[in-house]
């Protein structure tokens, strides 16, 4: 790598000196994500302004040997901007527009820095639907969720972020920029590289640009809380409403803990004695949402549902599901380190989980609070801790792998939307098996044999840098 | 460098560490800061960042050099970061002591720390003072020296955003009407409340027809008001700018002259003061018999508008204006620290013939906060010139706001815009007495001087 000031040189000379930072307190503000106990500084933070100016970055990084961490809005959970082998942490602050959008193809063209909320707000304005809609979405960017493979409240009938990407431009780890994909709905010329480089986490190159596909929006939407005496009992309802064939928009679980903290920030009058509740939504023609909330109401009740509460209007709809999204930050309320995993297993395994999560906090004396899409099977449990105390942190890590195991036992997975980053990278084997992580390391290797691409990230590192082989 | 040692021994042992902790980096403020917003998302601008460069300076990641301090400095202290924090992160009182322990260690010119001896120290403290340099002003404006200045161009010798001040500054009582402040008010209908009022500095001098606007209204709202003249400026300008211990003093003032009267409540009219009012107790952390005192105190804190709904005064009082379009812009800090945002609306709603519009992005700060706009004069102006595009498109007749720095700095914008002559901006207490009827105002005044 260069020194610091020839490679802050280098880089004004392609960006002008404006874009180009390295102050003390800049280099602290880029050190971190939202992933606890993850923090190291970067040695430059650049904010290109277009495609050329980022392949010529790329291209001078490729050259020197500098490691490249893109970095959205630093919402990741799994420490996956964290410059932790130091390099330039790329920004795509200056690259927010919304390209076009294509009414007659149903797909817009974004750059990677939009949130993904202005994006949302922007095509239902204009009469589309955009359905990814993770909880950060207030702040989070389309090159994260992108990077990342999100999913968000509405993933369990319309999918994750993979379903809606069409087309990326790429700038590969040598400097040359890929078009993948396009406006086509069919296309099987070749390696679906979009598909490659969805969920990669910025490992593989940096997306400049997008093309998303829309939908016309749903016709109407209705959502009910169902709130329960017992936990496992609404688990058991999230597996019943999908054996009956119904796939609602949204099944959203929280438990009492969760309930409480996120009441007490929203107030939107959420039942804070109860073990736990169920958030539903659905959507589509009003009939049919009638009387799939009518199936899923007798559901609910057939489980012994202590109350089933329909939203008064789209207004207080909104409002339950904005506590939901807040529910992570919300956690932060009861303890200063909130360690939140994403444990994802086959839906009809979902009250097995719930009951060995809760089994597992007990037996390493950790506080859990459990929330998530448990439609998709995704469930966050969030272990309250204090990262100063050092006894009560290895109980922490115990209980997680611990969880983690159980996740695949039932068939499940280490993560279910929140990637891999540093935080699980020593776990991926546990998933991947051998053979599979030998499958992804090739790739990355043959595409960016010097690791310059946020290295570190999903594969470890030795102490040179360099990704430690299968 | 054994400057920069102590900085860093200070933050280690008077910042909350559990506060810092709290932080989870989620980033949900980020969109909410006028400053993250305007600098084009720079993430050392926004809340997230700002905790973070406490927190590296305390973990010893980071020096606490000029560029940190710059940064905490950029803050406009308006702290819409903390109503949508969902963990509950208590930023203003991280901000509040990270710039009490830099102004501490601070190394400044000579002139500039007599300048802030003379503000901190000796004006504001003082109220005879305060009237004094305010009826200064009264001469300027009313013996022609205004006039006479505007005509030699003399103000062009000062820097403009400052001469822009100057000409938006109210028309200032004379020193004896200033001098001659009521102690007692009765009440002008069957007594509901027996409140005490906080006067304030600049509010009792520069703003005085606002004051009185606001006790006529409380005495038409059926209460009875004690002024007790032991009392003193709320010591919010000096907390904000690092003179901590100085703040205290001045709050054990007040504290001392409230807390024997029997009252229901202390009222106050500008957010500013009324925010730092309510928080009286976070000055107190070592000092538990002053901080009970001071709890006391906070408890009793209400923006007059709250008062005025809890008396049902816009149900009593027949409102009305002339037809025309009125929009409020919220004061940071009675929005986002004393949580009030109903109330005022609530009030203008009930004059009738308003048409009450809301101004898109009204949460967002107006870059006045406090001093903000004398000392931060460049990124002050870009956030004023975002919320006038924002009244432009609106176009109010009438924009009400609820402290004296936001009306000057809507004042500044909307003159700016060259459109004095078609909006005003004026104080939501006098925009409700204006809407009085005439023969309710006049109904004797009930009060004795003391
Ligand atoms: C409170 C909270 C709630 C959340 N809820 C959800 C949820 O419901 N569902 C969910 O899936 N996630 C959720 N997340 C996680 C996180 O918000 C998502 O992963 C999000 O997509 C990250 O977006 P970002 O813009 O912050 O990306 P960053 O965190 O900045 O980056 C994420 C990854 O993308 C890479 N990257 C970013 N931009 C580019 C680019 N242009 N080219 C190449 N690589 C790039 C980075 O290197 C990094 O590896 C939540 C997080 C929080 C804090
Ligand atoms: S919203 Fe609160 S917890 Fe989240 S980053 Fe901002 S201050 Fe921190
Ligand atoms: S107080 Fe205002 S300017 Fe300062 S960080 Fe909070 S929102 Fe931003």
């Amino acid at each position: 790598m260069l020194k610091r000031d020839d490679l802050k040189k280098r880089l004004s000379a392609i960006l002008g000196a404006e874009h180009v930072h390295d102050s003390n307190e800049m280099k602290l503000a880029y050190s971190y994500d939202a992933t606890p106990n993850y923090q190291a500084l970067p040695d430059v933070i650049v904010s290109p302004g277009n495609m050329e100016e980022i392949q010529a970055i790329v291209q001078l990084c490729n050259e020197t040997g500098t490691p490249i961490v893109p970095r959205g809005s630093g919402t990741n959970l799994s420490a996956g901007t964290c410059p932790s082998e130091g390099g330039i942490v790329l920004l795509f602050n200056r690259m927010t527009e919304i390209i076009e959008l294509d009414a007659d193809n149903l797909t817009a063209t974004v750059q990677p820095g939009v949130t993904t909320e202005t994006f949302i707000r922007y095509v239902e304005e204009q009469g589309f639907f955009y359905p990814p809609d993770p909880g950060s979405m207030r702040i989070s960017t389309i090159g994260g969720n992108i990077s990342e493979n999100s999913g968000g409240l509405r993933g369990l009938k319309y999918g994750v972020t993979r379903d809606y990407v069409m087309g990326l431009k790429v700038i590969m780890p040598n400097g040359e920029c890929v078009v993948t994909g396009g406006k086509c709905v069919k296309d099987v010329a070749g390696y679906d590289l979009t598909r490659l480089m969805v969920g990669s986490e910025g490992t593989l190159g940096v997306i400049g640009e997008a093309t998303l596909k829309l939908l016309p929006p749903p016709e109407s939407k209705q959502t009910l809380m169902a709130v329960y005496n017992d936990i496992e009992a609404a688990a058991q309802t999230v597996s019943e409403i999908i054996a009956a064939k119904i796939i609602p928009a949204t099944m959203e679980f929280l438990d009492q803990p969760t309930i409480e903290v996120v009441e007490d920030y929203a107030g939107v009058g959420l039942p804070t004695d109860a073990a736990a509740i169920l958030l539903i939504e659905q959507d589509g023609p009003s009939e049919m949402v009638q009387r799939d909330l009518q199936v899923i109401q007798r559901i609910c009740q057939a489980q012994q549902a202590i109350d089933v509460e329909r939203a008064k209007n789209e207004e207080h709809a909104e409002k339950l599901l904005t506590a939901r999204r807040v529910a992570l930050s919300a956690c932060a309320r009861k303890k200063p380190t909130t360690i939140l995993e994403d444990a994802t297993v086959p839906r009809s395994k979902v009250a097995a989980m719930v009951q060995a999560i809760n089994g597992i906090a007990r037996k390493y004396e950790v506080q859990i609070c459990t929330f998530g899409h448990a439609g998709d099977g995704n469930l966050h449990p969030t272990i309250l801790t204090d990262a100063r105390d050092l006894e009560e942190m290895k109980r922490v890590e115990q209980a997680f792998a611990e969880i983690f195991q159980k996740a695949i036992e039932f068939g499940g997975t280490i993560t279910g939307e929140h990637g891999v980053g540093m935080m699980k990278a020593p776990y991926l084997k546990w998933k991947a098996g051998s053979s599979g992580l030998n499958v992804m390391q090739s790739i990355k290797r043959a595409l960016d044999p010097k690791n310059i691409m946020n290295p570190g990230k999903i594969f470890q590192s030795n102490p040179d840098g360099e990704m430690i082989a299968e | 460098m054994k400057q920069t040692e102590e900085v860093k021994q200070a933050f280690e042992q008077r910042m909350d560490h559990t506060e810092l902790m709290n932080c989870m980096r989620c980033g949900f403020c980020l969109p909410s800061c006028p400053t993250y917003v305007e600098t084009g998302d720079n993430e050392a601008a926004s809340p997230r960042g700002r905790i973070a460069l406490m927190k590296g300076v305390v973990d010893g990641l980071i020096e606490p050099d000029e560029e940190v301090e710059k940064q905490l400095n950029l803050c406009l202290g308006c702290r819409a970061c903390e109503p949508v924090c969902p963990s509950g992160v208590q930023y203003g009182h991280l901000l509040e002591e990270a710039r009490d322990i830099l102004e501490q260690h601070k190394q400044r010119p000579l002139h500039e720390r007599a300048l802030r001896r003379v503000v901190f120290h000796w004006l504001f403290p003082n109220h005879k003072r305060i009237r004094q340099t305010v009826s200064l002003l009264y001469l300027y404006q009313k013996t022609g020296l205004k006039t006479w200045v505007q005509k030699m161009k003399i103000n062009q010798w000062l820097p403009k955003h400052l001469d822009e001040m100057q000409s938006i500054l109210p028309n200032v009582p004379s020193p004896a009407e200033m001098k001659h402040r009521p102690a007692f008010l009765g009440a002008k209908q069957p007594v509901r409340k027996r409140v005490a009022f906080f006067s304030g500095c600049l509010m009792d001098t520069l703003f005085m027809s606002t004051n009185d606007a606001t006790l006529t209204l409380l005495q038409l709202a059926g209460c009875e008001v004690v002024i007790p003249k032991t009392q003193g400026c709320c010591g919010a300008l000096h907390g904000h700018s690092g003179e901590k211990e100085k703040a205290k003093e001045l709050a054990k003032r007040n504290i001392a002259a409230f807390e024997s009267l029997d009252v229901d409540a202390i009222v106050t009219n500008a957010g500013g003061c009324g925010a730092f009012l309510t928080e009286y107790q976070n000055l107190f952390q070592d000092e538990p018999k002053w901080r009970k005192r001071a709890e006391q105190f906070t408890g009793k804190i209400k923006d007059f508008s709250e008062i005025l709904v809890e008396c049902g005064f816009h149900k009593a009082v027949p409102l009305s204006m002339p037809e025309q379009m009125v929009t409020y812009q919220e004061s940071c800090h009675l929005r986002n620290v004393m949580r009030i945002s109903q109330a005022p609306r609530l009030l203008l709603e009930s004059i009738d013939h308003v048409n009450v519009q809301e101004l898109p992005e009204n949460q967002y700060c107006c870059g006045s906060a406090g001093i903000y706009n004398i000392v931060q004069p460049e990124l002050s102006m870009k956030i004023l010139d975002r919320k006038m595009k924002q009244v432009q498109s609106l176009q109010p007749s009438l924009m009400v706001t609820a402290n004296p720095g936001c009306l000057l700095q809507m004042r500044l914008g909307v003159k700016q815009a060259g459109l004095e002559c078609d909006i005003r901006v004026e104080h939501l207490a006098d925009v409700l007495l204006e809407s009085v009827p005439q023969e309710m105002k006049n109904h004797g005044r009930g009060g004795e001087n003391g």
